[in-house]
């Protein structure tokens, strides 16, 4: 027990000394986690979409238009100028740029009542962005709609419109019945406008056409999930898995560069076993994989507001991330054939395990055949093991599957690293 | 009569259908050191993995002490210290540090570890450097703590792999001081080198291996007496000898050999007394020696006489 202890205790040492190793596994999956989570929304709950606004049309319409976009809290307006906006979508400032142009309010005044063309609205967008286009176009819509039939309805461009229409009507009714049936409806929506109002006043309703129903979103996780989604969650489960299996690459090249050096084969000259000596570097390496992690959740928690679920489904998740990580740089040592060629092998496999396993993206994201298929990477079970203890709110239970399935290749990559030692 | 400590007996290692140990057989003494060398390939690194309880014998005996030497026998390797050729250390430990790991590797802790690791490091000279790490120090300073590592657990046996390679001659020389002082307390010790003058200097008994097979064990002065001369003479004439001066210098009494190189002359004598004689009659030859040096018959000489001269990299 006092070899198999000093040998734990010279790798934390040796782990500790190395600022290298310490900055790669620490800092690095910390600052690209931050940068991931923000990208993918950070922890808040919506975020608004960019617009550039074109306002061609200062007429009463195209004001009220303006000002209900810019009112919407699903969206950032910026009004730009026509150059300008062309600019900014081209280069990716702008997501979509609304051109409202000269003339709108009164042609789609007109339109509504079915006596002129349709105006258009052009809309610029960046190509990469086809669904943001149609959450801007259903927004959109529903101002348009709002504002053109409540001054239709109600306002002063809406009643010298309808006056308009009356006048053209009364002249086609003389011809054509439809016309007339027409005409009288116009007539009724003129009474309707110059109705008094509670106070007195001459004018009309002010609330046009509004969407008939709204939507109740309530985020769906798991029972314990209060804090709703945190992108910073999966980042930083994602880039600590990623950056732990580097320091598992770092702990099998060591392995082999003391077989190179000899200080391999003067530990095994000592009185301990093969076994042992495998058995220690994988429990400090185990050990440093654990620290690693809680240390970047540590700072998930405090710094980024990443809720953890279950204490003890997390500890259980990094305890068994911890001996899997341990066992992966076992199994680089046993069939690594030199340091060299080995950590270029082992980095690229590593980067597919964890890109399969959805460190970069979530695995959600996935298409279905590629999500039945990471089931087999070992990366998939730790990172949706580390999901459903922090963002998706579950307990331990829910996250041993995970842990069994990483206990499992664990074992695996032990036993097949240990037959190779024992053959060499 | 001294006890046998080590007994090697017929030992056989392959490397597939290559046999690179075949049927070596040798013992070392309580309180011997035996020097054991061999040509590049000869078999000596394979020994010493076998004496070290690395590697496994595919046949033959190592017992040391009483108890069979094996990979799986941790017992018996509490018994031995080894020096391994490479740096066995972790040059980002400390000195103090590496010392407690080799001395907690074999079973020590608590107040034996540290009495052990003062004791080792006095022994080697670097008790003033114990908390700095192996990366600040000297080859020399390395190959001490090498020695020092191996030495934490007081073994009977220590096994010492080429242990001056790329030291300066001071640090050689606090080498074999530490060494001489182990053998002074008793210790014995095994000395494989490529340097044929540290293995006279060390050793009480020599074995030399070539192609898996002893050729020699015996005591350094048997192995002299091998050789049909004992001493050389290497004279510089001023002008290029003759073919009769060469064949009268051949007649002389005690000469045994003769390599003539222009003015240069290497003569082998049966021993050191019969160097006068031939200066004298080379002087009645007429020659007029510029230089004359008289030596020793060398354990290389000794060496390459029984391994050959043909290179083997």
């Amino acid at each position: 027990m006092t070899a198999f202890l000093a040998l734990i205790r010279k790798d934390l040492i040796l782990f500790l000394s190395d600022r290298r190793a310490l900055v790669i596994s620490l800092a690095l999956p910390i600052v690209i986690a931050a940068f991931f989570g923000a990208l993918f929304g950070g922890s808040a709950k919506t975020s608004a979409i960019d617009v550039a606004l074109v306002q061609q049309d200062t007429s009463e319409i195209g004001n009220k238009i303006a000002a209900g976009l810019k009112a919407d809290p699903n969206l950032h307006v910026t009004p730009l100028a026509m150059a300008d906006a062309d600019k900014a979508v081209r280069k990716g400032d702008q997501k979509v740029a609304i051109v409202l142009p000269v003339g709108f309010g009164e042609a789609a005044g007109a339109a509504l009542f079915g006596s002129g063309e349709k105006p258009s609205i052009s809309l610029l967008y960046d190509p990469s962005q086809p669904a943001v286009l149609a959450m801007v176009k259903g927004m959109l819509t529903q101002q348009v709609m709002s504002v053109v039939s409540a001054e239709m309805f109600g306002g002063k461009m809406g009643q010298e419109m309808t006056e308009r229409s009356l006048h053209q009507l009364d002249e086609q009714a003389r011809t054509d019945p439809d016309s007339r049936a027409l005409r009288d409806m116009l007539a009724s929506v003129q009474k309707y406008q110059t109705l008094p109002t509670r106070d007195g006043a001459a004018a009309g309703p002010s609330k046009g056409l509004s969407m008939p129903f709204t939507t109740a979103d309530k985020q769906l996780s798991s029972g314990v999930a209060e804090q709703g989604y945190n992108a910073y969650a999966h980042a930083f489960a994602g880039m600590g898995v990623q950056f732990i299996l580097f320091m598992g690459i770092d702990m099998g090249i060591g392995i082999l560069l003391a077989r190179r050096s000899g200080v391999w084969s003067r530990l095994l000259a000592a009185p301990v076993s093969l076994t042992q000596v495998l058995l220690a570097r994988a429990a400090s390496g185990a050990i440093i994989a654990f620290a690693l992690l809680c240390i970047v959740f540590a700072v998930a928690v405090f710094g980024f507001g990443v809720h953890i679920a279950s204490l003890p489904g997390f500890i259980g998740m990094a305890l068994c991330f911890g001996v899997l990580t341990a066992s992966l740089g076992l199994v680089i040592a046993a069939f690594g054939k030199t340091p060299e060629a080995a950590r270029k092998i082992a980095m690229f496999a590593v980067l597919v395990m964890v890109m399969l396993g959805g460190a970069w993206l979530p695995s959600f994201l996935f298409p279905q055949w590629m999500q039945t298929l990471t089931m087999a990477v070992p990366t998939r079970w730790a990172i949706d093991g580390l999901d459903a203890v922090t963002w998706r709110g579950m307990d331990a239970m829910a996250a041993a599957p995970a842990m069994g399935v990483q206990l499992g290749f664990a074992l695996l990559f032990g036993l097949l690293a240990l037959w190779k030692f024992k053959r060499a | 009569m001294p006890t046998v400590l080590l007994s090697v007996t017929n030992l056989v290692k392959n490397y597939g259908a290559r046999r690179a140990v075949d049927g070596v057989s040798f013992r070392v003494l309580a309180g011997q050191t035996l020097g054991l060398l061999g040509p590049n390939g000869a078999g000596k690194s394979t020994i010493v993995g076998m004496l070290c309880g690395l590697l496994a014998p595919d046949g033959g005996d190592i017992v040391l002490g009483g108890e069979r030497v094996a990979p799986g026998a941790a017992a018996v390797k509490r018994k031995i210290g080894v020096v391994p050729q490479d740096l066995a250390l972790y040059e980002d430990l400390s000195a103090l540090e590496n010392l407690r790991l080799f001395g907690a590797l074999y079973g020590l802790r608590g107040k034996l570890l540290a009495e052990r690791i003062d004791k080792v490091l006095g022994q080697v000279n670097l008790a003033d450097r114990a908390r700095d790490k192996p990366v600040t120090f000297s080859g020399g300073m390395k190959r001490r703590l090498n020695i020092a590592a191996a030495l934490m657990h007081d073994p009977q046996l220590l096994i010492l792999d080429e242990p001056t390679v790329g030291v300066d001659p001071q640090s050689r020389n606090a080498i074999f001081d530490t060494l001489e002082a182990l053998q002074a307390q008793g210790k014995a010790l095994i000395y494989t080198s490529h340097y044929m003058e540290e293995v006279e200097r060390l050793a009480d008994h020599i074995v030399i291996i070539d192609h898996g097979k002893v050729l020699a064990d015996e005591s350094p002065a048997s192995l002299h007496s091998r050789l049909a001369a004992q001493a050389a003479l290497r004279v510089e004439l001023a002008e290029p000898a003759h073919a009769s001066l060469l064949d009268g210098l051949r007649s002389q009494r005690g000469v045994t050999s003769l390599n003539a190189d222009g003015g240069a002359l290497d003569i082998g004598l049966a021993q050191a007394a019969d160097a006068l004689p031939v200066m004298g009659w080379l002087q009645q030859a007429g020659c007029r020696p510029l230089h004359f040096a008289t030596a020793r018959t060398s354990l290389e000489d000794i060496f390459l006489n029984l391994t050959g001269r043909t290179l083997r990299d």
